[in-house]
Order: structure tokens, then sequence, then C-alpha cells
């Protein structure tokens, strides 16, 4: 065994190859077509008809619009219960956190035809509230996705912050947002990004509750049903370069408050 | 030097992976086979090694849930009048097989697998899935015809005094002549298709919250009195074709259009307008149609019937039968119609793929023999009990399988009391006035399932077939679609917008009074 072996560079060749096949070809392809025609010559009329059409425009926006609106009720809806299960003294703190990310066991279809039926007693014909069910139903999946970071990083809280912020006479309100806020920034912001992406894109919650405006995930799905591979790659990469953007930025937020962090632990 | 007998190494390792797991795939196919022609039969002596070449695979594609699967229960046997009983055992496939094996002697193995949309097939067929044949709706075998990717039939094929070819023997006058005089660039359909399953689009709908009046129309799907309690499918072609419809439905409706000598011509012609004025006046209509349907629905519109939350369902034939079946089980009656302006004609059928047949004779032999074994009467029975859609074979005379399937479903019984007569001889023999093709069912009948299953001449006038888009027309009616299921960003609301613009100048504000913050601290 001694003869063979490895530096880190050649043991990373396996990943590197699963990289290059499923991720960087594919890629390449969706950029070839984003920037060819139908006759396969280069042109730039589908970023441009993008950003040219109000419909596609108005489907980013619509897109946009339900993923903050998900994003900021689950938020909501997440931090009071991540930060009550993190700070009390429940002996089997985990077990409870187990019951909210049970429903992700269950399969999802399976769990928005349930919350289908529900909403229709609620609400009589689920097609009068188009926006407020997808909202809902996004929430209904997603919900986990912003408990487990908020409580991870809560968690970790060093309860000698909280004492000295008390003993220094801040009082609850100022605790929680002078320290305990800023310190769970990390936990908000992998929340956000797991909740926020995929939310722009799941259109199969939209579709089966019924509501019938498109959004990106769908308007893809239409070009590539119409045999316009084209328009539809051009809006993934679209999608794409949101997504980065965005991802950049968080991330350099996060290296900011790395800073922060350690002024406020000085 | 070392690090490259490391990188050395490591690559190697990678393909030795790599081609073992590709010998392993290959060790499987030939034992798979091997063991297939050994359990099976009884004279196995003479099948050894190389009788792993003689397997013929036939690569088939199909719609899900479209073709019998077997596993009925004991209690499901169709007992007919003529003396035939019929239960499906094994699965259709499975029956192919050995069917194959005991009539010509040699074995073929299916290598079965199905789609979702016609649009996912062509989408496969263009990312280089191989098939033998497949089975899409007319426009597809028409955009496929046009494109000349398929094989014709062979002569044989339509040969009738052949014993087994029962397609040819079997197809209804009624199918064959739509086959015969539909052409794409000169050439018949029915030179590279074989039909499988046809009918209808219409109207599924409850008739004690409906009028028949009501839902003889398809302004149904506009009419504010059932808002948000009507479906309409979500796919581009239904929805064009119903909008159509409710565009032309004063000249559709006129009496001197329905007279005219030529009224089957013009109105295969109006259903296939694709004018850019007809596309934008169909937008029009499709947007107020999006404000008052329930949904656009794939699949969900079915169960939406049956649970009631819905009221009236654009469906297609075959969905329209399970859904009133469905409905029945829960004691709920649903009815259908197919309203006064047209309707839409459409066919499934099998055509054969250059691409997977590759001028092999044995593979194309299997093929056909694959569409005759599905056209066998039994087996047509068979298939239409498990998918409810109707089949195109219509049987022989000597043979009438099918029309006693069709009485076993649907005729009435003898103690019935609302019984009438009804009317088969377009589809069974060409001739609607034919008595042989007369069955006598209950009244409610002929509004509910046998009139989706098999509709009276009546409806097949006034039905037209909707030809594929061409490029160009695609392209446009793409367009309007999403057009239609977009939001426009010109219909976000003022105080959306006032609401962003504050959001964003806060957040604008708060990073500037940070900086200014950092700043001056840093100044102490």
């Amino acid at each position: 065994m001694k003869g063979i072996r490895f530096t880190r560079k050649q043991l990373c060749i396996p990943y590197a190859l699963f990289l290059i096949c499923f991720v960087v070809l594919p890629l390449l392809v969706i950029i070839y077509y984003a920037f060819t025609n139908g006759e396969g010559r280069f042109t730039i009329d589908n970023l441009v008809g993008f950003f040219a059409s109000p419909n596609t425009i108005g489907t980013l926006a619509y897109s946009m619009g339900v993923a903050v609106v998900t994003t900021c009720v689950c938020l909501l809806l997440a931090y009071p219960i991540a930060y009550i299960l993190a700070r009390s003294n429940l002996k089997r703190k985990y077990a409870i956190v187990m019951v909210f990310v049970l429903p992700m066991w269950i399969n999802f279809t399976l769990r928005i035809t349930a919350l289908k039926e529900i909403l229709t007693i609620l609400e009589g014909n689920l097609a009068y509230y188009p926006f407020l069910n997808s909202v809902i139903g996004m929430t209904y999946d997603f919900l986990p996705f912003m408990i487990l970071p908020l409580y991870t990083t809560l968690i970790k809280l060093d309860n000698s912050l909280l004492e000295a912020a008390n003993d220094l006479g801040a009082g609850s309100a100022q605790t929680f947002f002078k320290v305990t806020l800023p310190l769970s920034l990390p936990g908000i912001i992998s929340g956000i990004v797991m909740v926020f992406l995929p939310s722009m894109t799941n259109y199969v919650v939209l579709d089966m509750l019924y509501n019938s405006t498109y959004i990106m995930g769908s308007l893809i799905g239409s070009y590539f049903a119409a045999y316009d591979w084209h328009n539809g790659s051009m809006i993934a990469l679209i999608l794409l370069l949101i997504i980065l953007i965005f991802t950049l930025f968080t991330n350099r937020y996060e290296e900011e408050d790395v800073e922060r962090r350690g002024g406020a632990l000085l | 030097m070392k690090s490259f007998i490391r990188l050395f190494a490591s690559l190697l390792i990678c393909a030795v992976l790599v081609l073992s797991s590709v010998c392993r795939n290959t060790a499987a196919d030939v034992h798979a086979a091997d063991s297939s022609g050994n359990s099976d039969d009884n004279d196995t002596i003479t099948e050894t090694a190389n009788d792993s070449e003689e397997v013929i695979k036939l690569r088939v594609c199909n719609w899900e849930e479209y073709i019998d699967l077997g596993e009925w229960d004991e209690e499901e046997l169709i007992d007919l009048d003529n003396g035939a009983e019929i239960i499906g055992i094994n699965s259709m496939v499975d029956d192919f097989e050995d069917w194959y094996y005991e009539t010509y002697g040699k074995r073929v193995e299916v290598e079965y697998s199905c789609f979702g949309t016609n649009e996912d097939l062509y989408n496969m067929l263009t990312l280089g899935d191989v098939y033998d044949i497949v089975c899409p709706s007319e426009y597809l075998i028409m955009k496929l015809m046009a494109e000349e990717k398929l094989v014709p039939y062979s002569d044989e094929f339509f040969d009738e005094n052949n014993e087994y070819n029962y397609y040819i023997k079997g197809v209804s006058p009624f199918i064959r002549e739509n086959f015969e005089t539909n052409e794409i660039n000169g050439e018949k359909w029915s030179k590279y298709a074989a039909g499988y399953m046809w009918g209808v689009t219409g109207l599924v709908y409850n008739p004690e919250e409906i009028t028949e009046e009501e839902a003889s129309t398809w302004s149904i799907l506009n009419n504010e009195k059932f808002s948000r309690r009507v479906t309409l499918k979500d796919n581009v072609r239904d929805s064009y074709f119903a909008a159509l419809d409710i565009l032309k439905a004063d000249l559709l409706t006129d009496p001197d259009f329905i007279n005219s000598e030529d009224y089957h011509e013009r109105l295969a012609e109006e259903m296939n307008d694709v004018s850019p004025e007809t596309i934008d006046a169909v937008q029009d209509i499709l947007q107020d149609v999006q404000k008052n349907v329930y949904s656009f629905e794939t699949d969900s519109g079915k169960a939406d019937m049956v649970s009631g939350k819905v009221l009236a369902n654009y469906q297609w034939s075959g969905d329209a039968v399970y859904t009133m079946d469905q409905a029945d089980e829960d004691d709920f009656t649903l009815v259908f119609s197919v309203p006064r302006e047209g309707t839409n004609l459409y066919f499934d059928g099998w055509v054969m793929l250059k691409s997977g047949i590759e001028e092999d004779a044995g593979k194309q032999h299997a093929a056909e023999a694959f569409v005759n074994f599905l056209s066998r009467p039994d087996n047509v029975v068979r298939n239409m009990y498990y998918i409810g859609y109707t089949s195109v074979i219509a049987g022989t005379e000597d043979d009438d399988t099918i029309f006693e399937y069709v009485n076993w479903c649907y005729g009435a019984e003898d103690d019935e009391e609302e019984v009438e007569d009804y009317s088969l001889g377009y589809f069974f023999s060409g001739n609607n006035d034919d008595e042989d093709y007369i069955i006598t069912v209950p009244s409610e009948q002929t509004r509910r399932q046998l009139y989706a299953q098999y509709p009276t001449e009546d409806v097949i006038k006034r039905s037209a077939i909707m030809q594929y888009f061409d490029d160009d027309a695609n392209k446009a009616i793409n367009q309007m679609w999403i057009n239609v299921r977009c939001y426009n960003i010109k219909d976000v609301p003022a105080g959306v917008w006032i609401f962003c613009i504050a959001v964003a100048s806060l957040i604008i504000l708060l990073v500037v009074l940070k900086l200014m913050s950092k700043r001056a601290y840093k100044k102490i």
C-alpha cells in the first residue's frame, strides 16, 4: 500500500470528471443554444427579446414577487420558532426540530394535494386567490429550509454575550437587535438563499394550486414545448446569472459580517 | 516525474472503472437474453448462446397508461354474447412476445417506454433517443412525415388475405377514409401510420348546475355565470381550438355554412386558420377565458370534476369516459356534450421511425406484427376496457367482438324503461343506416359514456382535424400563448410600484447611513 499515494489534486479527478460531464458541458450547450437562432447562426436576439418583451420581464417580476413574499413570510414564521427553540431549556430540542423537518419526508406532491383541499375548504374557490395560494404553497414547502439554518446559528449563540449585554444595561429588545439579530445573520442569509432561489422557479406548486400565471420555470418549459430551445436556453441562462449575482452579493455580505462579528466580540 | 506517474495511475483507475461498468452492462445483457431464451419454452436444446443474436429488440414508446398492463381480477372477465371471453392476465407486451414466437418462430424482446406529451416525444427524438415504433397524435405524425423521419408500412402489411393482418382487415371504414384522404407532401397518412385510438373533444359537465343549452357551445368557457368554475386544457393546441370556435361561432353555426356542399372542407379550413389577425383575436379571447376559468389544467381536471370543484371541463373523449366512470362510482352524474360549433377529431397512431428501424426487415416485420397484434379484436377490447379510449378497429364481418363489446358495455337491459336506438354504422360498416349496427341503449347513454366513446354521426360531421402548425405559425401561436399566460409588466398596480420604490429607497438610505457611521467611527 505504501507505493501508491494520491495527492489531493489527484483525488479530485473523479469529481472533476463528473463536473465536466454533467455541469460544464450542459452549461456550454445552454450557452450555445442561447446565442444561436434556428439556423445555428450567432445572434443576440434572444437576449434582446427577453428584455424587450413586457411579458417576459413581467414574468421575471412576478417570479421575484412570489419569491420575495415567500421568503419574507418564511423568515417571519421561522425566526421566532427557531429562536424560542434554540433558547429554551427543553431537553429534547433536536427532536422538536425534527418535527418541523418531518413534513419534508412526505412526498411533496402529496403534501400540496392535501394543502389544495384545505385551502378549498377555507377559501371556497382557489381560483380567486392565485398569488396568495402560491405564496402559501411555497411557504409550506420551503419553511423547513428556513428553520434549520436559523436554528443551527441561534443554538451556537454564546449565552455570555447576552449576559454581558444585560450587565451593561441593555433591555431585552436592545439585546435582541444589537446582539442576537446581527449574530444570527449568517443563518438568515443561508435561509434566504435556500428559500428565495427555488421559489423563483418551482412552478409545480403554482400548477397544482391553479395559478395559471407563468413564472420563470414554466416559461422555460413552454418554450421547450414549442420546440424553441434557443429562447428557452436564454431564459435559463438569464435566471442563472440572476442567481449568480444574488449569491455573490450574499457572499460578500457574509464576509463583511464576519468582520463585524469580530467587532461585536471585541 | 513522480507526480506524473500518480496522475497516470489515477487516470488509469478511472478508465478501469468506466470500462468495467460498461463490460458489466453488456455481460448482463447477454445473460438476460440467454435466460429469457431458456426459461420460457419447451425445446430449449436448439437455443444456445448464438440465440442472443436472433432476438429482435423492438423499442416501443407509447403514451403513459395507454396499453393493457394485465393483472385483472377474475370477476373483471368480459364475457360477450358471441361467446368470446376476454381477460387481461399478462401485460399486452408480454403477450405479444409470446404470440410472435408462436406465430413466426422468432424471439422478440420489447423494450417498452412511455412519453407524457407529443412535444416531449419530439424533443426526445431530437435529442437522439432511438425508438423503432412510437404512438404520437395526428399532428406529430404529420410533422414527422413532413420531416421524412418515418418508414412506410410494407405492402405485406396491407394484404387483406393474410390471416394475421388484423389491422388492415379490422380497421373501421370511417378511420380508413380519414387516413386515405389526408395527405402530407402528396403522401397518404395510411402509408406511414396505423391508427390506434381516436376521439373528439367536448365538455364534461354537471347537469344539475348547467343546462344542456349552456353546455352546447364553447362560449361556456367565458360565460360569466360559471366564473371560475370551468377549466380548459393547459395546452396551446386545445386552447387555440376552443378559442377559434368561440371566435367563429356565428359563422360555424350559420345554417348556410353548415348546409353548404363543401361544408367539411370549409370547416377544416376555418379550424386551421393561423393568420396573424386570427391569432391576435384568439389571444383576446383566451385572455378573457383566463379570467373566467378555474385553471388551465394538465391532468387535474378529471379529479376536480368528480370532486365538484368545477362544473364543466374541456376534455378529450377518452378522458371524459374515465371522468364519468369515476363520478358514477361516487353516485354523481356527469354528462358529455360536443358543442355545436365543432369539435376536434384526433387520432393516435403507430409510426415506425427511420432512426430505429434502419432498413432492418426483421425489425420492421416485428413492428408491423406489434400493430397487428394490438389490432386483434380481443386485444382491442382489452385495451379499450383498460384505458377507456376508443380503438380505430371495428372488427370484420366474421368477427363482431368489438361491436359485441360495445353492446356489452352500453346495451340496455330487458327491463330498462327509457331506451333509444343508437346508430354506429358509420364506424362499423361505413353506412350509418346499417341495421346490424344499431344498438338499443338506455336513453341517458346517448349523452354519456357511449356518446363520448362513439359519438354520433352528427358529431363526426362537425369535426375537423387540426393540422400541425408550420414553423412560423408555431412560433406565432406559442408567442400568443406566452402573452396570455405571462404576467404583463404593464399590469403591475401603481401601489406595488410605489411600495417597491419605497422599499428600495429605504434600503439605499440605510446603506448610506451605515457607510456614514462607519466613516465617523474610523475618524474617532
